[in-house]
């Protein structure tokens, strides 16, 4: 019964959808040329889309909790392996080596001959250059390098290919976007798309855009990779999540990354 | 183990009040979250007390409840008067303490 | 043998019975958060029934917590901040959280300034009460609101 009310519920959500939604509240000018900074004609950042609160924390890498996961993970980078080596062995000087690589990923893989993420690449250098174990995404080591490194591309523009060989991937990313799933039925171009800047209940709704991710969350009250927020999305529209690194959220995380090209890369972001 | 960070200033005019800023890894676990695969409330665990030194003498204390956010954040201020050292301590209920020092020099 | 009479829900009565089970379940949830009276109860061990005064004590928090899991909140209390004058203790007490107890500040006049920033979890929309105890013995109370967002999609 509980369950049934909730799908009803959620029907509702979608009736909000059609019929009430109201654009947000008019953002002040004297904020618009601080605003500019997190946009690019048309595409916003998630930046635009979270409370004044929510910025300040952002605003200040001491207030930023994530800069926790960064420390460890600068204290991190020069932690050997198994074998002796660390990620310092080969990349001595990550503020340089580092510059501009998250803002480049997703990647196509020779290898594998798929897309890979951040934090594939990440698990791979573990493995083959440390000797290590894969780590787990939203745990310990992964979070702390992924923003480490991400950090090093902050004010970056997000570029990712999609041409060439990331071109079929970036299709099936795209069909993702625009396909309805769930119980729900909806697709992510529903909220990001056609109703980005309006409320759904009390949120505001923002273009989805991916370039402060891994974010500290306000809900999550740490770091958490975008594939965990793209669980989130597919929890509230009642569809099986895929996990981390499933090439569903590979190929969409390309796609998604594509739409914001150009933003500056935030990593790491707080968002609510 | 915890890991802390202290944003406080090294050098001060005396009778200047600066803020500090504090913030300590710490799930702040309140006991009353359930573990989503078996069900059962998380066992509290949290970090109760926050306490600020100069010199040895405590200028500000925090007793921190299972309200407290995870990540804690503390900011609050300080009279600079002389120059001397700065000691943070978070003491959590398993009675783990982390403690950590900065220097402040007051002309 | 005696009948059973089969009743049969429509649509409409089961949506109206399903909705009062949620309902009832809803305000069992909210009965086991603090109320008013709980926050109350819990001054008065703080503060031993003593007398307060409105006024001096300044609870800043965002109007509107996009979640509420982390919300800021800084807290001042207008004081000299001298040897024989100064604010003891401020308490934080909630109205709406699982407990009423939230955080406790104690300041010295070494703090210079009665103020401290901090974040907190709250449950749902309600008052966070501050408490602040001065050197003298006075006590000083202020209460803010807060809307908290629930719902809606923040995955």
């Amino acid at each position: 019964m509980t369950k049934y009310k909730t799908i009803k519920t959620a029907r509702s959500a979608i009736a909000l959808l059609g019929m009430a939604v109201f654009a947000s509240s008019a953002t002040s000018s004297a904020m618009a040329d601080k605003m500019d900074d997190y946009k690019v004609g048309d595409i916003h950042s998630g930046y635009v889309y979270t409370a004044p609160s929510t910025r300040a924390m952002q605003d200040d890498d001491f207030e930023n909790p994530a800069f926790l996961m960064v420390e460890k993970g600068e204290a991190l980078w020069s932690k050997p392996g198994p074998n002796g080596k660390s990620c310092a062995s080969c990349h001595e000087n990550p503020e340089e080596d580092m510059k501009g690589v998250s803002a480049t990923y997703p990647k196509y893989d020779p290898k594998t001959k798929k897309m890979m993420t951040i934090e594939q690449k990440i698990n791979r250098e573990i493995v083959e250059k440390t000797g290590g174990k894969k780590v787990k995404w939203e745990k310990g080591v992964m979070p702390a390098l992924s923003v480490f490194i991400g950090l090093q591309s902050r004010g970056m523009p997000m570029n990712v290919k999609i041409d060439g060989e990331a071109a079929p991937f970036y299709e099936k990313g795209k069909k993702f976007y625009y396909t309805r799933r769930g119980q729900l039925n909806i697709a992510c171009k529903h909220c990001h798309e056609d109703y980005a800047g309006k409320h759904i209940r009390a949120d505001l709704l923002s273009q989805g855009m991916a370039n402060g991710f891994p974010a500290y969350r306000l809900k999550w009250q740490k770091v958490g990779s975008l594939h965990r927020r793209f669980r989130g999305c597919n929890k509230n529209i009642r569809a099986e999540p895929y996990k981390q690194g499933a090439e569903e959220y590979v190929n969409l995380e390309l796609y998604v990354k594509s739409r914001g090209n150009g933003l500056k890369m935030e990593i790491p972001a707080v968002r609510r | 183990m915890a890991k802390a960070r202290v944003k406080a200033p090294k050098k001060a005019k005396a009778g200047d009040i600066v803020t500090i800023k504090t913030l300590i890894t710490h799930k702040m676990e309140s006991g009353r979250r359930k573990d989503k695969k078996t069900g059962k409330l998380v066992p509290r665990h949290i970090i109760d007390k926050f306490t600020a030194k100069f010199n040895g003498e405590t200028f500000f204390s925090a007793d921190w409840h299972g309200s407290v956010s995870a990540n804690p954040y503390m900011s609050f201020s300080y009279k600079a008067e002389k120059s001397g050292e700065f000691e943070f301590i978070w003491h959590d209920e398993k009675g783990e303490e982390t403690v950590k020092k900065s220097k402040m020099t007051v002309a | 043998m005696t009948k059973i009479k089969v009743e049969v829900l429509d649509r409409r009565q089961f949506m109206l019975a399903a909705s009062a089970t949620t309902a009832a379940l809803m305000a069992g949830i909210s009965s086991a958060n603090a109320t008013a009276e709980m926050a109350a109860e819990y001054i008065k061990k703080l503060t031993g029934g003593a007398s307060m005064m409105e006024g001096k004590v300044k609870i800043d928090l965002p109007e509107i917590a996009e979640n509420g899991n982390t919300v800021p909140v800084k807290v001042s209390v207008d004081s000299p901040m001298t040897a024989d004058n100064y604010v003891k203790t401020l308490h934080l007490v909630s109205e709406g959280n699982p407990g009423p107890e939230m955080a406790s500040f104690h300041f010295t006049p070494a703090s210079g300034r009665a103020n401290a920033a901090a974040r907190m979890r709250l449950a749902k929309t309600q008052n966070v009460v501050g408490i602040a105890e001065m050197s003298d013995g006075k006590i000083y109370t202020a209460k803010t609101l807060v809307k908290v967002t629930i719902g809606g999609c923040g995955g």
